[in-house]
């Protein structure tokens, strides 16, 4: 191949604004409106790229999104892009290009040598052959060996994607003639418009293809009615890729932008969609047809009219339509010598006086080792060649259409398949509907937009107008040599032909089997030629075999375009406490649980040895802890007693204003859903304080209860767990730290016995005092508004002083409760667990009223004896503490089984050995019992206890 | 993305709502049998075609009742609960 620039010519570049860029450590020189790829071929560089499996030098194939061929890795200013196609990029100065699947350079591949191998790598070769022992062993070489481009693993963004949603009244995705003829009718029509495209510039065709628009030259056209868009406020996308059509007409949209910003994802929802997407030129089978220098021939003319480049000086143009003659005539006018080989006998009658024609022939083969240097025709001659342009006929550009499952029809006069019938408010126009004529494509488009479009008359061609006459010329069965169908993915005819006689005759088995369409590019010159083989080879017409379904994204979108914002600590944002900062400044090392943020330990120690440390300390004198994670949920209204009787599986309407009560949320399936304590401040009003991790869970199913059964107006439920800050004293000396607080609550056991409530002030704030207790030991919880916070916990650090107070993280908190034998839902229970589980049978054979989940607990397997039960486990005398999650085994039936799992276990510093809670099979009937418990293959024994280690009398609570 | 007409805020994305059951499916009485309750709790019909369905908008909070076609996702409409999917 000889591309090179010539000396004028080249709408799109402008020669005053040189640029230098380097593609595998080679200098390339461009201008400003280059792509990567005009500026790779006005440089002479044949080889661009290796294949994805054999490692065969690849050249340019195309000028737009369907390259199959280009794919490089480009570092520029913002950052490195993966696979990207060097037809889609623009060329911009100092940046770094390099090849993919290609060491050290595309030119000069190690692996080529795999090529050599070919015909003992045929479809599935890596499947069929690396089947034993294991696929893995051999995978990640394999994979090493057959991987496109190198994603940067350090990459950061340096700006985030804007994510853009948007609403129109017309969306018209392609900026060809048909796309701009829609647009402006329904501008016309006083709509709002989008236009999006996919190029650096509107105009489609009409950039590199002649034509004329009522009597203005079509480049011309295509300015005027761009003008007219923007001038009339309406949006003009360049550079914007529509890659998906989803549920009620939205449409994704990825905008590149040559600033070096990221991309930005828009999110269009229109109320039509014109779909003007155009079509893809295909290419020609013959044996090599996939040899750099072999090309496109529509890309071959943008090339030439778009940038000032000559792809080849001996030129020879393959094709079987009238659309190859244009690209033809003019690379011979700008000093190509050409021949056009075209296999219909009547082919190219009007361009023989100005062109070589050979009529009635085809293209066998292609000569060359790493770029074609001449061809073999059907009857045995040869031309010389350095560049071979391949016609093929046009696919129209499906994708989007097909996506919204519209059904295809097959087009004999294409020789393609073309949107059906039009779905909801989706309409197609232009090549992709299948016209040819300029006329008919701006027709089309003019009358896309339907009832949004405007009456006044379409614009009309009146130039000479194209014509295609294409007829079939595709793969066929037992053909010599090596003809690439999907350059892409390196499948060859030959694999069809296996695929089929192995039997995956289906078109959607025939792509996983051989790969084909599964690239990058999606087989977007390829699907075609495939299914037609397919239907020779199987006796089908190509109707019959039908196309693969059409999935988003129609080309790669870059994750930092979908993901927007939502990365890193955005993703899914973490909940922070009000008192976060003063947790910090006392040493508090944070971590998350259930979503929010909270102090694990305090102090920069070692992480086993401070924990320890506070849980000895809080049984010792007092602890002070922030629970202000806890639920706090209003119930309030006229039939609230009834309402929390009906949710909790405890009886709750007993309770009398001032008090609190534990209990228990069933699922309807009868299974414990959630933990806590039922606050009553009056007759109407009641506090869910449900777990920290499951707020907003119990919310939505009081709300669905409410609104279900008991009604908008009897009922209210307000979350005020945000608004609360919940600060708690515990310990033997609790009591002490409560009166220096002075609070103005009297604390006396008779005032304020274990589980009641009482109203107080802190420096003219109302708190809530609940004398509740996860330790055990006697405890207040004091809330207080979140934004007063601060201050009472000052105070009760200083006031603690005295008595040694220390802070309690949250993984002490954990040994204090399981001590108790006090359950974590979730952890202490799973998925089977109902209340009697736990201990807790007095509701479910005592009460007489209805509740959420009652029935299923009475079902056969409710009243299982074998149910898994919350029990303790004791290990022997100066035995380390059980793994959490190892599970209760024995022997039955000569067979291993499990009889339950550990589910909390800690070492306990106030009892000086370790402590564990389970669930295990008819546990409390089996107290005493020895069981063995297996982890990760070691056995060890543990005896059955009471869940609660500590204090089983419950002294602590009111010491 | 599909858009769902909730009753209360209008048309919204779909990432908004979350799926409440089939409608109809009422809470039977207390003492019924272990398969009818089984019912209840596990037995869905799935139509395919035309559906109508209780949904919630998680940014209201509110419940609803919403008609569409489980085929080709058009919605149809959507309407406040009432009488018949509380069975009273
Ligand atoms: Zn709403």
């Amino acid at each position: 191949m000889s591309a090179s620039r010539l000396a004028a010519g080249g709408s799109d570049i402008d020669r005053d604004r040189p640029l230098t860029f380097t593609f595998d450590g080679r200098r390339v020189e461009g201008f400003a409106g280059d792509t990567i790829a005009s500026a790779l071929l006005a440089g002479g560089q044949t080889v661009v790229g290796r294949s994805f499996k054999y490692h065969r030098p690849r050249g340019i194939w195309g000028s737009g999104v369907e390259e199959p061929n280009a794919l490089v890795d480009v570092e520029g200013a913002a950052g490195r892009v993966p696979n990207a196609r060097a037809t889609t990029v623009q060329a911009a100065d100092g940046i770094t290009v390099r090849s993919v699947n290609a060491s050290p350079t595309a030119e000069n591949d190690r692996n080529a040598v795999l090529d050599r191998f070919a015909r003992f790598l045929p479809a599935a070769f890596y499947y069929k052959t690396f089947m034993w022992p294991d696929w893995h062993l051999f995978e990640p070489r394999i994979r090493a060996m057959a991987g496109l481009g190198v994603v940067d693993s350090d990459w950061q963004p340096r700006k985030v994607s804007d994510q853009v949603n948007h609403h129109c009244d017309v969306l018209v995705v392609g900026a060809g003639p048909a796309g701009l003829a829609a647009a402006a009718s329904a501008a016309a029509a006083g709509h709002s418009v989008v236009l999006a495209d996919d190029g650096a510039h509107p105009g489609g065709s009409l950039r590199h293809r002649a034509g004329e628009v009522d009597g203005v030259e079509g480049k011309a056209w295509v300015e005027v009615t761009v003008a007219g868009l923007k001038g009339a406020g309406q949006l003009v996308l360049s550079d914007t890729t529509a890659f998906g059509l989803y549920d009620h007409n939205l449409v994704a949209l990825n905008q590149r932008h040559a600033d070096g910003r990221p991309d930005t994802l828009w999110r269009v929802r229109p109320r039509r969609i014109v779909l003007a997407t155009g079509a893809i030129e295909r290419p020609v089978p013959f044996a090599n047809n996939d040899l750099p220098g072999i090309l496109s021939a529509d890309a071959a003319l943008s090339y030439l009219r778009r940038h000032g480049v000559l792809v080849g000086r001996e030129v020879v143009v393959a094709t079987n339509n009238d659309s190859a003659y244009e690209p033809a005539l003019a690379l011979a006018a700008a000093g190509a010598s050409v021949t056009v080989v075209d296999c219909r006998r009547d082919g190219g009658a009007q361009a023989k006086t100005r062109i070589r024609v050979l009529a009635g022939r085809t293209v066998a083969a292609a000569r060359g080792r790493s770029a074609v240097q001449g061809v073999l025709l059907d009857e045995g001659t040869t031309l010389a060649a350095d560049c071979v342009l391949i016609s093929g006929g046009w696919t129209p550009t499906v994708h989007l259409f097909s996506q919204a499952k519209g059904k295809l029809a097959w087009s004999d006069q294409l020789a393609a398949f073309i949107p059906g019938e039009a779905i909801g408010e989706i309409a197609v126009a232009g090549a992709v509907a299948g016209t040819v004529s300029l006329s008919d494509a701006l027709a089309s488009g003019a009358a896309a937009p339907g009832d949004f479009g405007s009456s006044s008359p379409a614009p009309r061609g009146t130039g000479t107008e194209a014509t295609l006459g294409v007829v079939s010329l595709w793969p066929k069965p037992k053909a010599r040599g090596r003809v690439w169908v999907d350059y892409q993915s390196d499948v060859t005819a030959r694999d069809v032909e296996l695929a089929a006689r192995e039997n995956f005759v289906s078109v959607e088995h025939l792509k996983r089997y051989t790969t084909l369409g599964m690239a990058t590019d999606q087989g977007k010159t390829s699907n075609l030629n495939g299914l037609a083989l397919l239907a020779d080879i199987t006796g089908r017409g190509i109707p019959d075999v039908g196309t693969t379904t059409y999935r988003p994204p129609f080309t790669p979108v870059p994750f930092a375009s979908l993901a927007g914002s939502r990365r890193g600590s955005m993703h899914v944002p973490v909940r922070r406490l009000p008192l976060e900062a003063n947790h910090r400044r006392a040493g508090g090392v944070f971590q998350e649980y259930g979503g929010w943020l909270r102090p694990a330990y305090y102090g920069g120690g070692e992480a086993d040895a401070s924990i320890q440390e506070e849980a000895r300390r809080a049984r010792q004198s007092v602890a002070l802890f922030d629970g202000s994670t806890l639920g706090k949920i209003e119930v309030i209204g006229p039939r609230a007693a009834e309402f929390v009787d009906f949710i909790y599986y405890n009886t709750m309407s007993t309770l009398k204003p001032g008090h609190c009560r534990y209990g228990f949320m069933l699922s309807e399936n009868g299974v414990v859903f959630d933990d806590g304590v039922l606050v009553r401040l009056d007759e109407h009003r009641f506090i869910v304080s449900c777990s920290s991790s499951h707020v907003a869970a119990v919310h939505a199913r009081l709300e669905e209860w409410r609104q279900d059964r008991f009604g908008r107006d009897a009922v209210y439920i307000h979350n005020a767990t945000a608004q609360y800050a919940t600060l708690t004293v515990s310990g033997p000396n609790a009591r002490q730290v409560m009166e220096a607080l002075d609070l103005g609550v009297a604390l006396d056991d008779a005032s304020l016995p274990h589980m009641a409530v009482a109203a107080g002030r802190f420096a003219g704030d109302e708190v809530r005092i609940a004398r509740v207790s996860f330790t055990g030991d006697r405890s207040y919880e004091i809330s207080i508004r979140a934004d007063r916070a601060e201050a009472l916990w000052a105070r009760m650090q200083q006031e603690g002083r005295a008595f040694d107070a220390v802070l309690l993280g949250l993984e002490s908190l954990m040994i204090l409760r399981a001590e108790k034998g006090y359950i974590v839902i979730g952890k202490d229970t799973d998925g089977t667990t109902m209340p009697h589980d736990l201990g807790v049978a007095g509701p479910r054979t005592k009460r007489a009223d209805e509740f959420v989940g009652r029935r299923s607990l009475f079902t056969e397997a409710a009243n299982g004896t074998d149910r898994n039960r919350l029990v303790g486990l004791a290990v022997r005398e100066g035995e380390a503490p059980l793994a959490t999650g190892a599970h209760g085994v024995e022997k039955r039936d000569g067979r291993l089984r499990s009889i339950g799992f550990v589910t909390s276990s800690y070492q306990s510093p106030a009892l000086g050995r370790p402590v564990a809670l389970a669930l295990i099979e008819r546990g409390p009937a089996r107290h005493g019992e020895t069981i063995d418990v297996q982890h990760l293959g070691v056995v060890r024994q543990a005896t059955i206890v009471a869940p609660c280690a500590l204090d089983p009398e419950g002294r602590r609570l009111h010491a | 993305m599909q858009l769902f007409p909730c009753p209360f805020c209008g048309p919204r994305e779909e990432s908004e709502f979350q799926y409440g059951g089939e409608a109809g499916n009422l809470r039977p009485d207390r003492d019924v049998t272990a398969e009818r309750w089984a019912d209840y709790l596990h037995m869905r019909d799935n139509p395919k075609g035309p559906t109508r369905e209780i949904w919630v908008h998680m940014t209201c909070g509110e419940f609803f009742a919403m008609s569409r076609d489980s085929v080709n996702h058009k919605v149809s409409g959507s309407s406040v609960l009432g009488d018949v999917e509380h069975g009273r």
